[in-house]
């Protein structure tokens, strides 16, 4: 695909043929008689594409490391004997290389030959017919016939007499997502290096010598699918041939257009191109320039897209009386007018307050603007909150506290220079693989690594990695290891004065340091409750302090507990006790959820602040709004998530408008969930299905993907990325129109009225009311591809890392964390602890993923037992069992593996008719209500199927989700 | 979810705060749970918290009932 792309590069999207080299010594020589300067390292090939020439390659792309086998990118050096491959061949300053001369053209035009001796000449009903690189090649050193007839070859897949041929081998189609046909493999590696290099998990390798050499996945028996393949789409990206394609691409064609854009799922926020042939998507392919990916992908945002065109997305509005009828399609205006005279009936009833909204974190910055927007200047209240109340408040709260500033410290470049990675409570290769990949490239050069999770996950060891310490704790205990790893940096004396001294309020920290070198929090002192071995916790704390550059990644492990905010403070404090902060290679960063998820905290989703974390008691932030939209604004923080399930559950809370969440499924003690649903009389929910939450609705928006919509997302780093458009909303409108339609219902006869044209109007709104998005706009992203906020006039061009000089809040403040168990406890009743997590190809409640081919990895939720547990309860693998709480009881299969300690089960929560959160409890954070997620006592015992609640559950979701044919 | 009209979630939650507070020193702690109550807290939670103070407080940590005199009183509903 080579043609149009959105926006117009500003960097160039051309295959330079081998990386970048990062050193600072540049480099002059000439090349074809130009001169050209670049940076020592460079390889001769990378030279010449900067100068705009293109030597002949294969074997080379500039997303690996250069090879040299395929003997095509010759050139000749001036004084220097034979003619060496450009893309192995560094620079060296004052050579004289021709890349085009009489004998380079006669070795090309052979080695051309011969690779098309053995390659079947179908181009034209070839899948990569017009995007190929040996077609391309073919043309380039102009081959004009091929003169050996090879008598074997590896593309028929019969010999000239009729006989099966042994070499050739049939298409591997197990994968939903790509087709490998090894009769149009060249065997170049880059499919190969690829996996290994850039993705980092080695599945493929080329198996045989000489004309038996085959590109393989896995070991002999394998297929892809049954390989340890990931389905991250690089091999694919890498194949110079239809060897690894698309099956969409098959099946479609070429695409004609690319729109730049960036994924909707994890909180890596990968940008793409979306390769389009009209208004059909016909594959996204990773944006080498997109600064958190680099030119990577998982196999969610790779392929995992099928959703927005799938049967179930409902494309009517619909309405209902009660929960008990079915529901019927309505025209806008019908579905405006009834949610608008249901609210206000309810508001006059029972009060202001008596009505809320749930921004999503899967829609845009502008998007949540305006939900936030609709229930501070519509509404009238504060009542506004989002799921990350569920995942990462904490974070906001913690780093708030200790730093200033809700949000990671670094961008992703940063893992490139730590030396040490701590990693806590998350678990990269599945919940941001992305990330993963680039961390374990760091880990591969020699970075060290620390782990610190129940569970020995897949980013414990993987190949040609291990974490040198891994604290296998028991669920629950954060705050006593991450005391503890604070007492052994303390009292061995391994803290960085000076840093703390400059940067931190001395006095606070002697505070701390009593408070934290008591021998209670010496790591054999809390070895009981932990279950972490001493010796294990000394040598991390060791590690961490001593070990060069250290970073900290951490996730819902740390968040979704009863002391979620006093980790993310005991995090800060490592950090300040160590200088790790401030420079390349370091920090603190929370690893987001989802897409939007900073952003949505960003702009006011939060019932106690308006956008840009200022709290509503702020008479002056109050003011800025105010003015603009002419209502007084509450100065009372209004209610979260849980708060208003109780509210609803008490009689207090009626109305609720809910975008792009299911608050049903994603929240903990689903009965409790439910009940406040139940006892609602107006839930509206916008959303591209009829999710859980949805069973209990009275009215239904239908939302739009996000590839029908302008917009921006904001991911972990800060970063705020633009979302393109690429096709029409299949709805009628982008969601931030609905909204919009739906507050003017609300002010019909209010005189006030919203008027958004465009999604870039609203950024204005957002840039001119909120300081640390002054300098904001969709020129400045379009220009710089993406950017970092804050901007502002200290920094116009936004800010990659944080704290530099010197805290946002000033002086950096410790704090101390005490631990205090959670009222959560095992007993004889309940006797194991339950935590929850993801898994690589499903993604949260799988409303999307579960609609994808990515069922062919992830078909059902299942419960991780450790064997010693399983056998105990007579439990074999893959048997069904109950699994109950004091919350609730469930069924699923078990998967007997020592991944979980003994004493610990695990699960995930993608799959509806699972329910996990029916098991979990209302206990939670301290500080932000943030459920404890991670901590639920459990009994296991075997089972014969499905406990009668999923039974129930099912029956009525079925009843809800009937929908009568519209009204002629 | 009431049992006796007292939400049992309240005093949890008040007590929850409070663990965290105790290790600060007193007056910090107490300043510290009451702006906590007073930034976070919505007024029908601080309504539900005032109704177990009027009652005498059973339940309440010692650092709660001490924060009490701090924490802003909502308007009646």
């Amino acid at each position: 695909m080579k043609d149009f792309i959105i926006p117009a590069p500003m960097f160039s999207d051309r295959d330079m043929g081998t990386p970048a080299s990062k050193s600072k010594t540049q480099v002059t020589l000439e090349i074809d008689g130009f001169e050209i300067t670049v940076p020592e390292g460079t390889s001769i090939m990378r030279a010449a594409a900067e100068l705009g020439i293109t030597v002949p390659k294969l074997c080379a792309t500039d997303s690996i490391e250069a090879f040299g086998s395929c003997r095509l990118c010759l050139v000749e050096i001036e004084g220097r004997n034979g003619t060496p491959a450009s893309c192995t061949t560094p620079v060296a300053p004052g050579i004289k290389v021709k890349t085009q001369t009489g004998k380079l053209k006669q070795l090309r035009k052979g080695v051309m030959e011969l690779y098309i001796s053995d390659h079947p000449l179908d181009c034209l009903t070839c899948g990569a017919n017009g995007d190929c690189e040996l077609q391309d090649m073919a043309g380039a050193v102009g081959l004009r016939d091929v003169r050996y007839e090879a008598e074997a070859t590896h593309f028929s897949a019969k010999n000239t007499s009729g006989e099966a041929n042994i070499d050739w081998l049939p298409k591997d189609d197990s994968n939903p997502y790509f087709s490998y046909d090894p009769s149009k493999c060249i065997v170049c590696n880059r499919c190969v290096r690829a996996c290994e290099e850039v993705q980092g998990t080695f599945a493929l390798t080329i198996a045989g010598r000489g004309f038996e050499s085959r590109v393989h996945a896995g070991v002999k028996e394998d297929t892809f699918l049954s390989s340890d393949c990931v389905s991250c789409g690089a091999c694919v990206q890498a194949c110079p041939t239809a060897t690894l394609i698309e099956k969409s691409v098959l099946d479609i064609g070429t695409p004609d257009k690319s729109v730049v854009t960036t994924c909707a799922y994890c909180g890596v926020g990968c940008q793409f191109k979306a390769e389009m042939r009209g208004d059909e998507l016909v594959r996204m392919v990773p944006y080498k320039h997109g600064k958190a990916n680099r030119g990577h992908s998982c196999v969610k945002g790779r392929f995992a897209y099928g959703y927005a065109s799938h049967k179930d997305r409902i494309l009517n509005p619909m309405i209902r009386d009660s929960i008990n009828d079915p529901w019927q399609e309505v025209t806008w205006a019908e579905a405006m007018s009834f949610a608008a005279n249901r609210m206000k009936a309810i508001q006059t009833k029972y009060g202001r307050q008596s009505v809320g909204v749930i921004t999503s974190s899967r829609c845009t910055n502008e998007e949540t603007y305006l939900v936030q927007k609709l229930t501070r200047g519509v509404f009238e209240n504060n009542n506004t909150d989002t799921c990350a109340r569920v995942c990462h408040s904490p974070t906001g709260y913690g780093l708030g506290q200790t730093f200033g500033t809700s949000a990671g410290t670094q961008d992703f470049d940063s893992v490139e220079e730590a030396d040490v990675i701590l990693v806590i409570g998350a678990n990269p290769h599945s919940g941001h693989p992305v990330f993963a990949s680039r961390m374990k490239k760091r880990l591969r050069k020699g970075a060290k690594l620390i782990v610190v999770d129940p569970r020995r996950t897949e980013s414990v060891e993987g190949p040609h990695y291990r974490a040198s310490h891994h604290l296998a704790l028991k669920p629950g205990t954060n705050v006593a290891i991450v005391t503890a790893l604070a007492h052994v940096i303390v009292t061995e004396g391994l803290y960085n004065e000076e840093f703390i001294r400059t940067r931190c309020d001395w006095d606070e920290f002697q505070d701390y340091m009593e408070f934290v070198a008591d021998p209670r929090h010496a790591p054999e002192a809390i070895e009981m409750l932990t279950s972490v071995p001493a010796a294990e916790v000394r040598g991390a704390a060791r590690l961490y302090a001593t070990g060069g550059n250290a970073a900290i990644y951490y996730g819902l492990g740390v968040t979704e507990h009863s002391q979620g905010s006093t980790t993310v403070i005991g995090i800060a404090n490592l950090a300040m006790l160590t200088g790790s902060i401030g420079r390349p290679g370091v920090g603190v960063n929370p690893l987001r959820g989802q897409n939007n998820v900073q952003g949505s905290c960003d702009m006011g989703s939060f019932p106690h602040e308006l956008p840009g974390y200022r709290h509503v008691k702020n008479p002056e932030v109050r003011a800025i709004y105010e003015n603009l939209w002419g209502v007084k604004i509450d100065p009372e923080p209004g209610l979260r998530i849980p708060n208003m399930l109780d509210a609803a559950v008490e009689g207090s809370f009626k109305g609720l408008y809910c975008q792009g969440e299911d608050i049903l499924q994603s929240d903990p003690d689903t009965h409790h969930v439910a009940a406040g649903l139940a006892a609602m009389e107006c839930v509206i929910v916008h959303d591209l299905f009829l999710n859980e939450t949805a069973n209990y609705a009275h009215v239904f928006f239908p939302g739009s993907s996000f590839l029908e919509k302008d917009g921006t997302f904001t991911n972990a780093e800060r970063r705020i990325n633009m979302v393109r458009k690429v096709m029409a909303p299949k709805q009628g409108y982008a969601d931030w129109e609905v909204t919009q339609m739906f507050a003017n219902a609300m002010l019909e006869g209010t005189g006030r009225t919203w008027g958004y044209t465009h999604p870039s109007q609203i950024m204005e709104e957002i840039a001119m009311t909120t300081p640390s998005f002054a300098g904001v706009s969709y020129e400045k992203i379009e220009t710089m591809g993406s950017v970092q906020w804050p901007v502002n006039d200290k920094a116009p061009e936004g800010t990659p890392l944080v704290h530099v000089d010197g805290f946002v809040r000033g002086k950096g403040k410790f704090i101390r964390t005490e631990y205090v168990a959670t009222d959560e406890k095992t007993g004889p009743k309940f006797p194991l602890l339950l935590t929850t997590g993801r898994i690589l190809s499903q993604y949260n409640v799988g409303a999307q993923t579960r609609r994808t081919d990515n069922t062919a990895w992830h078909p059902e939720d299942m419960l991780e037992i450790h064997p010693h547990d399983a056998e105990n309860r007579g439990i074999r693998n893959g048997d069904w069992v109950r699994l109950a709480s004091r919350a609730g009881v469930t069924t699923l299969r078990a998967d007997i593996t020592d991944k979980v300690s003994p004493g610990v089960v695990y699960t995930t929560f993608h799959h509806p008719d699972t329910q996990a959160n029916v098991i979990t409890t209302d206990f939670s954070d301290w500080a932000t209500n943030c459920p404890e997620y991670k901590v639920t006592a459990v009994q296991v015992s075997p089972s014969n199927g499905p406990s009668d609640w999923q039974e129930e559950y099912n029956a009525q979701a079925t009843l809800s989700r009937r929908i009568l044919p519209a009204a002629e | 979810m009431q049992t006796d009209g007292i939400n049992p979630k309240i005093p949890r939650m008040a007590n929850q705060i409070a663990m965290f507070m105790e290790s600060k020193p007193e007056a910090e702690g107490i300043e510290g749970l009451s702006s906590h109550i007073n930034d976070f807290w919505e007024p029908r939670m601080r309504r539900q918290f005032f109704e177990i103070i009027d009652a005498g407080g059973e339940g309440l940590r010692p650092l709660v009932l001490k924060a009490a005199a701090k924490i802003r009183r909502p308007d009646p509903a």
